[in-house]
């Protein structure tokens, strides 16, 4: 009865996957055996040094890559069953994604990266012109509408991230190392919006390096090394 | 999604590169285009040329079978007792013989050389005014009893011809040396056959160039219009008679107006078919630049095509991105294509009819340029085809990494 209640719960598992590359004639195995559970609403850190797997883990957990072994399900669907156009509209909908180098469609303005994930899910014109517009106010990036990528700073350039991954009101928030290209202040200015957007109730899971900043914002931290996990810990925030 | 708006950015982006791809296309298709309008109006300008010399009448003319006019030293030249003989055949309404000789005219110090044409005498003369449907412009048309006088093509009066003045009714030309009174010009036929030809009375004709009885043609009248083919049989077998020939060994030519038509038009045809073939051949070396450009392009926005996909572009709508921008490549390479290969064709035709003194207009034929346009587009777009697969294809993940 009460794996069950788990599952309810669980928005994202990974049952024991396994990513392995091939390198000439060695297998590299990126992340070896591993088991994450995400909950509905939980701010979830991946830590580790550089090679730990922790990216390849991210992957898995947004649907980019699929596992060698193993299953992952969203929600109750084990997707790595499906394929790429499948997973393709899995992520659309339900997964907004922010990266450390920003990948900002740069032929596109702020406006039309923001309304992009909309189109590519069919939603009218109107309806995600509206979204789009609500997003950038909310993001303070209204006045940088009609900007392109190369006319913005670093830190309104992830901001425009954050409100592309916003577009479709995705459950799931991932972000791989989104503090990475940015100073300090800027980098705390960003993770303190996904702080806000976990309040509101949506699951964040970011990839980082840096143990202070798992530590301070993530509630639940997956420590990987050497592509397995080492530990798993859970951080008591004040409210 | 709008992948139109997508390709136009990427495209703009591209810059030379783009317009570099665009060129193989545009060649080709400006090849086409030109041409084909072209071809089309030397079509009509050839076809009203031949209108002129009437399409009711059957033309005979003893073989080596050279169509029009002169230079035609055959073997056995039909004569005005063949004339004779085919008028009796009850199929033929009327047969004249016609005379076409080279020569010189002499006027204002200037000599050309031209064509002269006979006009016979009595009935005949009413027969070859209506055929040819001939009506003075300024001053009269020979008369039965004229001698020593001519009337003149249109281009002589407009001085069309090359003397560098107008010839007018009442001016003496010399011709072969000997001096003629021009009493008229003919109107404009815009048949410049027609409109280059000097008329005289069939005696002085056969005089001056001692021509003797030969013909170079002889005109035949159907009693029945709608059965050319039965006066054509007729004139043959009597023909064939006279000249003691067997069927499939004859020495003569009969052909009907549609039959010489058609025989001009598939001379027309065999050019504009090598024309489209060398055409191909450029837009087929202009979609591999489309590939190519297409390739690189991938390649260098394999980035982009991560992005895209990991936040939600299916495979189909990464192809399509591709596909449609490589198609747009075509069509922009096309339209500019169509563009300048209409202004070369129009202003190709307006050049041939003034140099044959046509006045056919060009048609600007939106079939050949929606046609073109829309193959345009095909062409590239198929040219995208592997290109946009192979962007469709890329791992997220991978392509992520750039």
């Amino acid at each position: 009865m009460k794996k069950q209640e788990d599952s309810e719960k669980m928005i994202i598992h990974l049952r024991n996957v396994a990513k392995y590359y091939e390198m000439g004639e060695n297998i590299v195995r990126a992340v070896d055996d591993i088991s994450i559970d995400i909950k509905r609403g939980d701010f979830v850190a991946v830590m580790g040094p550089s090679g730990s797997g922790k990216s390849t883990a991210m992957n898995l957990i947004g649907s980019l890559d699929m596992p060698t072994k193993g299953h992952i399900f969203l929600g109750e669907e084990d997707i790595s069953l499906l394929d790429e156009s499948e997973l393709a509209q899995i992520r659309g909908k339900n997964i907004g994604f922010i990266f450390q180098q920003f990948n900002l469609i740069p032929t596109l303005t702020v406006f039309e990266n923001v309304v992009l994930p909309m189109t590519l899910q069919g939603v009218p014109q109107y309806e995600r012109e509206e979204k789009a517009e609500k997003i950038l106010h909310r993001l303070d990036l209204w006045e940088r509408r009609n900007h392109y990528p190369n006319q913005i700073s670093g830190g309104q350039q992830q901001r425009v991230a954050i409100a592309r991954a916003l577009a479709n009101d995705p459950e799931v928030i991932l972000a791989d190392e989104p503090t990475g290209n940015l100073d300090t202040k800027t980098g705390l200015r960003v993770m303190d919006f996904l702080t806000d957007l976990n309040k509101e109730g949506r699951t964040i899971v970011f990839v980082t390096h840096s143990p202070e900043l798992a530590k301070k914002y993530a509630h639940t931290i997956y420590w990987l090394k050497d592509g397995k996990i080492e530990k798993i810990t859970k951080e008591r925030k004040k409210e | 999604m709008n992948y139109f708006k997508f390709a136009y950015r990427n495209l703009k982006k591209k810059g030379i590169r783009s317009y570099l791809t665009l060129l193989g296309i545009c060649i080709g298709i400006l090849a086409i285009v030109s041409l084909i309008t072209l071809g089309n109006g030397l079509k009509a300008a050839v076809s009203s040329q031949f209108g002129v010399s009437s399409t009711e009448l059957i033309s005979v003319q003893a073989s080596g079978g050279n169509f029009g006019p002169p230079g035609t030293d055959t073997v056995n030249p039909l004569t005005f007792s063949d004339v004779e003989e085919i008028k009796k055949l009850s199929s033929v309404r009327e047969a004249v013989g016609r005379m076409i000789v080279s020569g010189k005219l002499e006027f204002n110090n200037k000599v050309v050389f031209g064509y002269a044409m006979n006009i016979p005498e009595g009935d005949d003369r009413d027969f070859v005014y209506n055929q040819i449907e001939a009506k003075a412009i300024s001053g009269r048309l020979l008369e039965d009893g004229d001698s020593g006088k001519v009337f003149l093509g249109y281009n002589f009066y407009a001085d069309k011809v090359g003397i560098g003045k107008p010839i007018l009714p009442g001016n003496t030309v010399k011709i072969q040396d000997k001096s003629f009174e021009v009493v008229g010009i003919l109107e404009k036929k815009g048949s410049f056959i027609m409109d280059n030809l000097v008329f005289m009375n069939e005696k002085e004709l056969q005089s001056l160039f001692n021509n003797g009885d030969e013909l170079n043609l002889i005109a035949v009248l159907p009693t029945d219009k709608e059965n050319m083919d039965k006066t054509k049989e007729d004139v043959e077998r009597l023909l064939r008679g006279i000249r003691g020939v067997k069927v499939g060994s004859e020495d003569f030519t009969v052909s009907t107006p549609e039959a010489s038509l058609a025989q001009i038009n598939s001379i027309l045809n065999a050019i504009q078919i090598f024309v489209i073939l060398v055409a191909s051949i450029s837009i087929f070396i202009g979609a591999i630049g489309i590939i190519n450009t297409m390739t690189t392009s991938v390649l260098e926005r394999k980035k982009e095509i991560g992005i895209m996909k990991a936040i939600g572009a299916t495979n189909n709508q990464i192809f399509m991105q591709f596909f449609v921008e490589s198609g747009i490549l075509g069509l922009i390479g096309g339209g500019i294509g169509i563009f300048l290969g209409i202004i070369i064709g129009y202003f190709g035709v307006v050049g041939i009819n003034n140099f044959i003194g046509g006045d056919m207009l060009p048609k600007i034929n939106f079939f050949l340029i929606f046609f073109s346009l829309l193959g345009s587009f095909l062409i590239g777009a198929l040219a995208g085809i592997l290109p946009a697969m192979k962007a469709a294809k890329q791992n997220p993940v991978d392509a992520l990494r750039g």
